[in-house]
């Protein structure tokens, strides 16, 4: 299968650079010879269905779990050898909601700010801001565990910006959130964006990465099948939406799997 | 290494300790792992009766044949007393105070005199030659100070012929409880009790890190630059503070129900330390749990297997245990802490007494060997 390439950025650093990853985990592939290049300010889109190797992606870049095969750097460090310096650069909220429910909610903020040795005054000023933005500023005191589950998210994507990285790995963000926090989250994605931050995004939302993404690549078993802006795709497959992308590349439906 | 991140892993641990209510406990494991531990330490399997350690000092200056050595052959017919003769009262009284030993008899000078006298004429006590034994009991062994004097009483009684309800008597046995307070159970469980809170440690550690694990906050601890050395330390301290805390309150509240040892502040210092200690193997126990356990629901059951054997071959040491219970004690931490409390408290030890400082020495290497064994196989199958 032939990886259609979209149209280039013209931009020249880039924030992420993954040459030829493999991961198998025993005789299962997760993922099989990605190489891809994600350039600094982009807002890419990682499309694909449950177990197409998104996470494992991901887990891969933020030095979680190591390759088989292959490289990838970060901000020009490479993410095996610098992993500590890499870390220190990106942010990732993660799929599940992971927040310590018998914390507050700003207790669970400060543990993190604190864990990248934030400076106290930087921190609550964030950390208000943030809090403002996401639309939670009411709920800061109280504990997470009785938060409903669009809040535990927004609580989440707040943890995992709380520093103010570089390069956000955001997977699934908006996933079982009301429409009115999710607008309010693409709001803040499209506000990240806008201050030079490189998002990578997962997510199983067609019209999310439609309209949010500046390029997206869709995988499916491990495999990198699509690269390009939604509007590229969509045109070069000669169908509505990214959806018919899918459907037109692998004979199936993206959400059928989920 | 910062110090920023380990305060605050500290103190998130410290809150989820304090907020969490840990009340979880098995269903299937928990009883037959507390039958097994139950019966192995009262008396279930391995022997049933209970055998005393009585050290004899025979002061008896007759020419042989000496009544005295009839008299403790008599003794250890019993089956039920271990006799150990010494040369001097000194050295007997130290194996005492370091609990090698239950109690400690001196058989008077006129021992043998005693007998004949009352033997020559029975019927006429203003004739006999009085003597009087004395036994030395071990303060921290609440059966020792109970179950001793009535078995030494009948023996006596039964060696010179009597009755043993029979009064006057030529030879009477004096026990060394009669001249000081008597202890209350209390003052025999306390030092069981300061072990005894710790030791659920194991749970909560296991149940902490397994917690972590399935809600994703290890994964996510783990994006940071935090270093396992940050993460681990911050852990130790967290669950050291905690057991300290732990100590206090027991202490707080075994002195306000009347403990009352009559110790120099020194030895409260290093009963905290040890207990400490002690703590810290906890915590190598319950990764150990963590390691092998899918959930924390899991982790909290199988916490079982570590807690029971230590409440019941730890935290009651000496004879209220079988024999058989008492040698599986010797192969669990708890065994020595509880060990070298009593000793402190109720035997009258000095810090630098052997016992005490032999306890020291195993509760500290056993702890820094069950620790390294449960940060390794934790690190080895979920990355810290």
């Amino acid at each position: 299968m032939t990886i259609e390439q979209g149209t280039p950025l013209g931009k020249k650093n880039f924030a992420i650079v993954i040459e030829n990853l493999l991961k198998r985990f025993d005789d299962v592939t997760a993922v099989d010879g990605v190489s891809l290049q994600i350039e600094e300010g982009e807002l890419f889109g990682l499309l694909g269905p449950n177990g197409a190797g998104k996470t494992t992606l991901i887990n891969i870049l933020c030095g979680l779990i190591k390759p088989t095969t292959g490289s990838c750097k970060i901000g020009g460090y490479d993410v095996q050898e610098d992993t500590v310096k890499v870390k220190d650069l990106i942010g990732v909220c993660p799929q599940e909601t992971a927040v310590y429910p018998y914390l507050k909610g700003f207790e669970n903020v400060n543990l993190f700010g604190n864990l990248y040795t934030m400076e106290k005054q930087t921190l609550e000023t964030r950390r208000a801001l943030l809090f403002e933005t996401l639309g939670l500023t009411a709920e800061a005191n109280r504990r997470a565990d009785k938060y409903s589950g669009g809040m535990k998210r927004r609580l989440s994507l707040i943890i995992s910006l709380i520093h103010d990285p570089r390069i956000a790995f955001l997977d699934e963000p908006t996933v079982a959130m009301d429409p009115q926090s999710r607008h309010a989250v693409w709001d803040f994605i499209k506000d990240l964006k806008k201050k030079g931050k490189t998002i990578i995004l997962t997510t199983h939302y067609m019209e999310e990465a439609e309209g949010l993404c500046d390029r997206v690549g869709i995988i499916d078993h491990g495999k990198l099948i699509a690269l390009g802006s939604p509007k590229d795709l969509i045109l070069s497959n000669g169908v509505r939406d990214l959806e018919d992308v899918f459907i037109n590349l692998t004979g199936r439906k993206i959400r059928e799997e989920i | 290494m910062k110090l920023q991140r380990m305060v605050a892993l500290t103190k998130k641990e410290m809150k989820k300790t304090i907020r969490q209510p840990a009340a979880l406990f098995m269903i299937f494991l928990f009883p037959v792992v507390f039958v097994f531990a139950f019966g192995a330490s009262f008396g279930g399997f391995g022997g049933g009766q209970p055998v005393y350690q009585v050290g004899v000092v025979n002061l008896d200056q007759a020419p042989p044949p000496q009544s005295s050595i009839q008299f403790i052959e008599a003794l250890k017919d019993t089956g039920i007393l271990s006799i150990k003769v010494y040369d001097d009262n000194q050295t007997a009284q130290d194996e005492l105070s370091q609990g090698r030993i239950q109690a400690v008899m001196i058989i008077p000078a006129a021992f043998s005199q005693s007998l004949e006298s009352y033997r020559a004429m029975p019927d006429n006590p203003s004739m006999w030659t009085n003597a009087t034994v004395s036994l030395y009991l071990d303060k921290g062994s609440i059966v020792a100070t109970q179950a001793i004097p009535p078995i030494v009483q009948q023996i006596l009684s039964a060696y010179i012929g009597q009755g043993q309800q029979t009064i006057p008597s030529p030879i009477t046995l004096k026990t060394s409880s009669f001249e000081v307070k008597q202890p209350s159970a209390l003052d025999f469980l306390a030092p069981g009790m300061f072990t005894f809170a710790s030791i659920f440690l194991i749970m909560i550690v296991a149940g902490s890190f397994t917690e972590d694990r399935e809600n994703g906050m290890m994964k996510r601890i783990r994006i940071t630059p935090t270093t396992p050395t940050e993460f681990m330390l911050s852990q130790v301290l967290s669950y050291s503070v905690i057991a300290l805390i732990q100590a206090i309150l027991v202490f707080l509240m075994v002195y306000i129900m009347g403990f009352r040892p009559n110790v120099e502040p020194l030895v409260y210092v290093f009963a905290f330390a040890l207990v400490m200690i002690f703590s810290l193997s906890n915590v190598g126990f319950g990764l150990i749990i963590a390691t092998i356990s899918k959930s924390s629901s899991t982790a909290t059951g199988l916490s079982f297997i570590f807690v029971l054997p230590q409440l019941f071959l730890g935290t009651f040491v000496g004879s209220s245990l079988s024999s058989a219970a008492q040698i599986a004690g010797k192969f669990v931490p708890s065994y020595y802490v509880t060990d070298a409390l009593t000793s402190l408290f109720l035997r009258g030890a000095t810090l630098t007494s052997p016992i005490v400082l032999l306890d020291l020495v195993v509760v500290s290497l056993s702890c820094v060997i069950i620790l390294v064994i449960g940060i390794l196989l934790y690190g080895k199958y979920y990355k810290i």
